[in-house]
Formats: C-alpha cells, structure tokens, sequence
C-alpha cells in the first residue's frame, strides 16, 4: 500500500439489509417447532450419536436422517469466547459468553449465549440450562440465552420423538444487514464532482484512446490507469432504448418511460438514462439529446431532444 | 499425457416450481443429486470430489452454502469446490468438474447447481442502492431490451421473431416434465398478446423465477466402461470472460462468445456448426436472445440468426432444435439454469430426454452465459467417445 486515499474522495455509508425467507425442512421444521413448544430435539446419526441441533444428512454417512429424540434443557459447556460489546440484534443487550453447549443427551454442541456476570465466572465444563424466552415463535431465539444452573444431567437418556406438533413452523424471517463505508474512489469522486457543476468529464485511456464516462480509474481493455481527464457532451446520441412499462418500487417515474443508451459526444462508450421532453413512442436510435438538470441534483434528472437532426446510424453503431 | 476422456453417466433434477417450500436448501440440491446418483446407479462412496455452483450468495443470503450443504452432498471427508460465474455458473460448474476428471485428478466427480428463488432476492441482489449514483432505470429486463432493440436494427428482425421463440420454448416445455412452466393452453396469439413490459420485449418473452437444482455424474474411461446406461461424452468444452462494459463491447454479439464457441468447436473437430450439431440449449431468458446467440454461436450467419427462428428451423422437428427441453424461458433456477442446459444436451445425446428427445441427436451443444453478457460457458458432448 502506498499513502492513504487523498481526503478528497467521497465516502459515505451503505447499509444493505433485506428479509430473507428459509424454507426449513422436515428436521429444522421439527427442531424449531420443539423450541417454540419448550422441547429441544435433536437427530439420532447412523452411529447412534444424537446431533443437536439436528441435521437432515448423516455427518459421516452422507444417509437421509429422520430419528428425533428429545434431549434435556441442562448441559455443559465445552468452550467459550467472552463478548465484551455486544452488537445490534445479538441474543443479549449486556456483555455474555459466546458458548458451545453440550445438551444433556447430545453428542454434539450447540451455540448460544451465556448469561453471566464476567469472564470469571465462565469455564469449560459447568452446568448450565436454557433459558426460554418469554414469547416463543418457533425460532433460535426462542431460547433466549442459556444460564448458569447447579443441578446434575438427568437420569434418563434422550427420549424418542415423533416430530409431530401442533402447527409446525415450516419457514423462517433471517434479517440480514450488512453495514459498509463505500467510496467511489478517485476518479469516480472526480466525476461525481465535476456533475455538481453541471459537467461530465471521463477520462481518455493512454493506450486506445477511448474515453470512459463514467471513468473508473482504469480501462477494462487495456489494463492501465486512466487520468487524463476530458469532458464530454454535454450533447449526445441515443444509441439505443427501451420503453418501460412497469413500475419499480422505490423509483417515483410514471410509465412510460423510455430507458436509453446514451453516447455523449467524445464519449468511447454509453451511459445509460431518462429520455424526456418527447412522447415515449417518438424516441428513435440515432435521436440527438441533451442533459436536464435540477436543483441540487446530483446527476442529470433526464435528456431531452436538442432538435438537432437525428445522428446517422453508421456514426453510433460502433457505440450500441 | 493426452487428456482422460470424459462421459457423462449420471443426470438428476429437481421438478422445477416457483417455490419449494417443502425442503430447506439442503434437501432440494439432496433431491437433485440422489437423481443422478440413481441415474447412474453409484452410491456416495463412488463419489471422488463435489463442484457445486450457484449465483450470487446475496440471492438466497446464505453466505458460502456450500459449507452447509456438504454433509446434504456427501462431501464430508472429500475434496468440495465452490465454482461462481453469475447466470453462467451451472456451465462453468460443469466444466471445471469435467476438467478436474480429464486431467485425472478425481475419476468420478459430483457436480451439481442450485437456486432457490422464492427464497432470493435477485433483484435486490443484483441492484443495491450505491451512495452518489443514480438509481437503476431498470430491472434485468431493462437492461437486455436495448441490446434486443440494437439487434433488431442491425439486422432488420421483424418484431414478430422473439414472439415465435417463446411460443416453441413454451410448447417444448410441455413435454419435459422437470420444466417449471407447462402451459397447457397456451396459443402464439396469447404470447403476442401478452403486455409489452420493457418495449421490445413482453411478459411471454421472459424467463420465470425458479426453485430447482441439477445434479451430473462425471466420470473417465474405466467409469463410464462399468456404466449401465449410455454415457453422453465430452467433445469439448471452454469458458471465456470479458468486461460488463467497454468502450468496443458488442452487446449484441459478444466477443467472449464467439471465441468460446470457436474453441469448443475446435476441440470437438466441429466445422460446420450448423449441420454438424443435432440440437443445443442455450441460455435464452429473453426469446430474442435465442437469434442473437444463433449468430454468435456461429449457427448463422451475422444477421440471420432471426431467419432460422422464423423458418421453423430451431423447432424441436427442425433440422437445428434449439431448447427441446423448454430452455431457460420455461425455468429459470439462476444458478441452476446453466448446468440444465448442459445436462439438457447431455440427455439428448445419451438419447434419454424422453418425450423431447430429438430423433438421433448424436452431437449437442450446451451453453451458458451470465453477467451483463459477460461471462460464456459451453460444452459440446456426443454419443461417440471422442477419437482425439
């Protein structure tokens, strides 16, 4: 690495979350449908240990797996990771343990949350039990953390289990977000600026000469920096279009509107925007346009006719 | 060394619906694979290595599934690779799996794609808001329907050809029982009637949105020596890349795959596409792209690909079927729908494509492409055990 970006290049925060949906299958389906119900089940595997949380494939055998039992709500714990600043969205608001739990009953550990005072008072082996939470929906979290408990493992072994319950929970809401900081980089702030002043400007690759609008500090083709910067336009030629006639969400344009391909003068390829200014069935390939801008935006809001005549077809082809 | 030669003894997928909400991830690839395992009557054991595909993680927002899905696969204790090229990932899947068997590092190789749709977000996926840039105009079809637009210029196509093309997939669809859309009753009246979404292109005209998974078998010489039913070899097979956009990029008739196709080609001795090939499926989630790629496939010369669609020529009874199965317009598991494609052309020329079987397909091409028309996957397999 060479000296930090120059403080001049835009920064902003991306935040990207979405719902993603999971359908469960037979075994999650029963797993997660147990813990709503207070009941946690894990899978017998063809070597007879019992995996939990359960699987629906054999670790070592790769068979189809289906044989529930039912396991004890107290176990040890095998190892532990202290959490000091808990984030957004984790099982508790206060610091705990990350903790691998091995269910009295189960083969296999299970990951959650320990809620105690400290990091002295966490060790490899002691008791703990689940700690329900007070309104279960059948999911992980339905098991609001696990607690310090004294008590010994219970006499009796995992108990077979049908898997049958009362309104199964057959899919699940998995919230993801994903928090970034993203920079355009240099040359795309270069861009991003010269628009503020009502300018397009790429920049001219040293080997084959084309122009890149928007640039990327790079030409894809030949493989070297790109800096010597060229305004381009403010005029182009639509190189190409289509009308759209359905609705996106989030976006305020009434349909229809035609989505084109936009060369502007200089430019070595098209940039892509709004034709307007024009009923949308009299855009044609080959129509001169010119940038529309508003107050304050940051790019142009669409083009519109310049009443130029249209560009002959062999003078943009090379650019569709 | 010359390479080991590599067949193709096993196929299996999933019935493709708009959503499985019946199994999680791992029991829909699970479904797949025991289908090909079936198919070519082996068991987990006989399995050296797994190459899996599916496209982006942010579809299905399962970060690296392929870690999950080892166990639903019969990976734990073997070599597991995780292959990611966008829509053209079930090709380059296949591929590197078919490499991994022709250079003799595994001998029987399990490779498999997937794609659970109902539970993605493509769109969203494909399109995160990014700070200081202008919202996209438009979802994927927006992006294609210009170039479709730029072809219908460059070579005069009249507007009816795209509709022609999803008529055939359509009607193709209904007899390959593992296809997503069967619609019994459909008419080429209803398709051109169907609602103009993205000017040149229609609601008919586009691909659906899918849960499925396709699962291959590959396997060498000693492998396809034991196997029960007739292999489908491997002639020849290539990827090629290039940027999403370029100053000189040919939308219309991308240069990656033109160079793509003129290897696989080369390696399968092909000279004369057209005649020389009895049925391909290609990638096709917008109908006009099945006359855009004819050309840079080299079925046709630049220009005419849309005089092949028009003649009848890439019906299932032409002399060049094309996407005898339904293609990629009648199911689309993204990541998935690239290996269908080439597992299509597998089944073809093993002769097992049931009731779209083309008569005495003997050789066939399967295709993939992805990004913004910039990644391309193809292989060519055949009947015959290759000579070279």
């Amino acid at each position: 690495m060479t000296a930090a970006s120059p403080p001049e290049v835009l920064r902003a925060p991306l935040v990207v979350e979405f719902p993603f949906t999971r359908s469960l299958g037979p075994v999650q389906s029963a797993f997660l449908t147990g813990l709503r119900d207070g009941v946690v089940l894990g899978v017998k595997t063809s070597d007879g240990r019992v995996a939990v949380p359960p699987v629906e494939y054999d670790p070592v055998t790769s068979e189809e797996i289906r044989e529930l039992v039912e396991v004890a709500a107290t176990g040890t714990v095998t190892t532990w990771a202290w959490n000091d600043r808990p984030r957004p969205q984790q099982p508790l608001g206060t610091p705990f343990a990350w903790v691998l739990v091995k269910l009295d009953g189960a083969d296999t550990a299970l990951l959650h949350a320990l809620d105690a005072p400290g990091p002295d008072a966490v060790r490899t082996g002691m008791r703990v039990r689940v700690r329900w939470a007070a309104e279960r929906t059948g999911a992980i979290t339905d098991i609001a953390c696990f607690e310090p408990y004294d008590g010994p493992a219970p006499k009796a072994g995992p108990a077979p289990h049908d898997g049958v319950f009362q309104d199964p929970v057959t899919g699940i809401v998995a919230e993801a977000r994903l928090d970034y900081v993203y920079s355009p980089g240099r040359a795309q702030t270069a861009y991003i600026n010269a628009l503020s002043e009502q300018r397009t400007v790429g920049e001219r690759c040293p080997s084959c000469h084309k122009v890149y609008v928007p640039p990327r500090g790079a030409c894809p083709t030949c493989g070297v920096a790109t800096t010597d910067q060229v305004e381009v336009g403010p005029a182009g030629t639509v190189t190409t279009f289509c009308i759209v006639n359905i609705k996106a969400k989030n976006l305020d344009i009434e349909v229809p509107y035609v989505y084109a391909h936009i060369a502007l003068d200089g430019a070595g390829l098209a940039l892509h925007g709004r034709i307007g200014g024009i009923p949308y069935d009299q855009v044609r390939m080959g129509l001169r346009v010119e940038p529309v801008w508003t107050e304050g935006g940051r790019y142009p809001d669409h083009y519109r006719p310049t009443g130029e005549p249209d560009a002959d077809y062999d003078a943009y082809k090379e650019l569709i | 060394m010359s390479k080991e030669p590599v067949a193709v003894v096993g196929i299996g997928q999933t019935k493709h619906v708009a959503a499985r909400h019946d199994v999680s991830i791992a029991g829909l690839v699970r479904e797949a694979a025991t289908r090909a395992l079936a198919d070519a009557e082996l068991t987990w054991a006989d399995i050296d290595a797994v190459v899996i595909g599916k496209a982006p993680d942010f579809f299905e927002g399962v970060m690296m599934p392929e870690l999950y899905l080892a166990d639903a696969l019969g990976a734990v204790g073997k070599p597991m690779l995780r292959v990611h090229t966008a829509g053209s990932v079930g090709g380059s899947t296949a591929l590197v799996a078919a490499n991994l068997v022709a250079a003799r590092v595994h001998r029987t190789v399990l490779t498999l794609a997937f794609e659970k749709q109902s539970e993605s977000n493509a769109m969203w996926g494909l399109s995160l808001p990014v700070p200081f840039q202008q919202p996209l105009l438009a979802g994927a079809g927006g992006f294609f329907a210009p170039h479709v637009r730029a072809y219908m210029r460059r070579t005069g196509a009249p507007d009816g050809v795209g509709s022609l093309v999803a008529y055939k997939d359509r009607r193709n669809a209904l007899k390959n029982p593992y296809a997503h859309l069967h619609e019994h009753d459909i008419t080429l009246e209803k398709v051109q009637a169907s609602p103009m979404l993205w000017d040149p292109i229609r609601y008919s005209e586009t691909c659906p949105s899918s849960d499925g998974a396709c699962a291959m078998v590959l396997t060498d010489r000693a492998g396809a020596a034991r196997s029960p039913k007739p292999p489908a070899w491997v002639h020849g097979g290539a990827m090629r890349s290039e940027p999403t956009l370029f100053a000189g990029k040919d939308f219309v008739s991308p240069q990656a795959g033109k160079d793509c196709a003129a290897d696989v080609y080369r390696q399968a001795g092909i000279t004369d596409p057209r005649r020389e090939i009895d049925a391909v499926e290609m990638y096709v989630p917008f109908s006009w792209y099945e006359p855009m790629w004819l050309e840079n496939l080299g079925f046709a010369e630049e220009g005419e690909g849309w005089k092949l669609t028009e003649a009848g020529v890439t019906e299932i009874d032409g002399d060049l079927p094309v996407n005898p199965s339904g293609g990629v317009l009648s199911t689309n598991p993204i990541g998935a729908s690239g290996m269908i494609r080439f597992a299509e052309a597998a089944l073809q020329v093993r002769g097992r494509a049931g009731e779209h079987q083309v008569p005495g397909a003997r050789r066939a091409l399967g295709h993939a492409y992805g990004g913004g028309a910039q990644f391309f996957a193809m292989w060519l397999v055949g009947a015959q055990e290759p000579t070279t």
